[in-house]
């Protein structure tokens, strides 16, 4: 077993030895029925809703309302990062705030955001959106900093035009970090509209959380956490791999 | 010491100085002259900070000259790397998400060479410089000293007429340096191409070398010129002649109250 296999073993472990205490606790009743309900029951709600085809709708919507969110941020950010490292004196301006950005509570601006483009999908995009794309500002300029100058120096060398040095030297230079923003970009996002959905929505998985939260429906709301907790592993999960993959390759063996 | 070479020049640098903007100004280089023989190996050394890799950025064409000029082939250098220029630097410059065989294919892709040639091109230069059963390894799985060779190669594979080198074993072990240093006779013998080496090592300056220029505490200025004599034939088992020595010792007599002004001393 190799080390990393052994890794994954001693993770899967703890997730399963985690679900099997929480199984025998509450199926003990030492946590009540009503403050949580098993977890082999929140899988078998979950399997029922998914089949049912009862939250295909919520699903539909909130993973549409996340991928955009989730594409403007990194667009946004990306361009944002590069113009922020191109322009250095207004980057100096710009950095306390950025440092400061996730220190503000930024759905307080929800209110706002409803008032600005009406209680539809646009304000849980711009909450999504202003959730994870300073993480990819940050992201950007950390990646672009890192560039080693010998790099462009060698870029020079080979005679490449700006756009091409920016292809073929920059951009690779700097996608470990870009990568980790793009990561975090996703999370943020993801974080944003499901908390979006929960607080003020007509429709999508938070939404439904907080319906079946306030209608006393605890195995359907359980059911629905699972499978959004599930959702956001499995999706970082992914691109963790992917990141990992790509780095791999970059690190010393 | 006003002018490092005569004769048929491949490469000139005209009363060059090169000041960096400031407050004060920093007066990194010359004036100096420097007329690089066609073929030559021409090597640099002097004490630290006397603007050795600026000299080279001016020559490169990477950085424009404050006053006087340069040129290659003829042509004037202007801030801009012109065709047929090589250079390898101190630093590890090879791309870590590229394989060894991309690396070195980097400059012919983005040239727009044709794939067959690339892939001969490659394939010559990798064999070359030894990296022939690495072709498929990233950077990060090579040791320092072969990542180095990778940026040779992906020099080499080029065929540049002047090849630029900027303390390319300075991070490397003496005996590595002594093994590369041949490798670098070899490429240099194979390719005809002038070279022109900053070093801080005089022993490797006097083993490589045919010609070395001594250049004095910043702002740096060509203060000797030593011709080695050495066959165009050779590799390091020259260090063991009484020349060498001899060499080195002139090499270290022109230098040392150059290199002790640079560490604000006076020579006694």
């Amino acid at each position: 077993m190799t080390r990393a296999h052994a890794v994954a073993a001693t993770r899967i472990g703890l997730l399963l030895a985690g679900f099997l205490a929480l199984e025998a606790l509450c199926r003990a009743g030492i946590i009540g029925k009503l403050v949580m309900i098993p977890p082999t029951a929140m899988v078998a709600e979950m399997t029922a809703l998914l089949a049912s085809g009862e939250i295909t709708g919520d699903i539909v919507r909130t993973f549409t309302t996340i991928a955009i969110a989730f594409a403007g941020a990194v667009a946004l950010g990306f361009v944002a990062g590069a113009a922020l490292h191109a322009a250095p004196r207004l980057r100096r301006a710009v950095d306390p705030l950025l440092a400061a950005y996730y220190a503000v509570p930024g759905f307080i601006f929800y209110p706002l955001l409803v008032a600005l483009f009406g209680l539809n999908v646009l304000p849980l995009i711009a909450i999504g959106l202003l959730f994870a794309a300073p993480a990819m500002v940050i992201a950007t300029l950390l990646g672009l900093d890192r560039v080693p100058p010998v790099l462009r120096k060698c870029a020079r060398v080979h005679r490449l035009g700006r756009a091409e040095t920016v292809l073929h030297v920059v951009l690779p230079a700097a996608m470990p970090a870009l990568f980790n923003g793009i990561r975090l970009a996703f999370a943020y996002a993801f974080i944003g509209v499901i908390a979006g959905e929960f607080i003020l929505s007509g429709g999508g998985l938070g939404y439904a959380i907080g319906y079946a939260y306030e209608s006393f429906e605890a195995t359907r709301m359980y059911g629905l956490l699972l499978f959004v907790l599930m959702m956001a592993v499995v999706l970082n999960g992914a691109l963790y791999v992917w990141e990992t993959r790509l780095l791999r390759r970059r690190t010393r063996a | 010491m006003p002018d490092a070479g005569q004769g048929a020049a491949h490469a000139t640098l005209s009363g060059v100085v090169r000041r960096y903007p400031g407050n004060p100004p920093v007066h990194a280089l010359g004036p100096l002259d420097l007329a690089l023989r066609r073929g030559e190996f021409f090597s640099v050394v002097g004490p630290s900070g006397c603007g050795k890799s600026t000299l080279l950025d001016v020559l490169a064409g990477l950085s424009a000259p404050t006053e006087g000029s340069a040129s290659f082939e003829g042509a004037p250098l202007r801030g801009q790397v012109p065709d047929g220029i090589g250079v390898v630097f101190q630093e590890d410059a090879s791309f870590p998400w590229l394989t060894v065989a991309d690396n070195v294919a980097f400059g012919l892709r983005r040239a727009g060479a044709d794939a067959a040639e690339i892939a001969r091109r490659v394939a010559y230069a990798l064999d070359f410089m030894g990296l022939k059963d690495f072709a498929h390894a990233y950077p990060a799985q090579l040791s320092g000293g072969m990542r180095q060779r990778v940026c040779i190669a992906r020099t080499l594979v080029l065929r540049p007429r002047l090849i630029l080198l900027d303390e390319p074993f300075g991070a490397l072990d003496q005996q590595t340096r002594l093994l590369m240093g041949d490798e670098l006779l070899r490429l240099w013998r194979e390719t005809d191409a002038t070279v022109l080496l900053i070093t801080h090592a005089l022993d490797e300056a006097a083993m490589l070398s045919d010609r070395v220029g001594v250049m004095s505490a910043r702002p740096g200025r060509f203060i000797d010129t030593v011709e080695t004599g050495w066959p165009r034939e050779r590799d390091s088992r020259i260090v063991s002649e009484a020349a060498f020595g001899a060499i080195t010792a002139r090499l270290w007599s022109c230098l040392r109250g150059e290199s002790l002004k640079a560490l604000g001393r006076e020579a006694p």
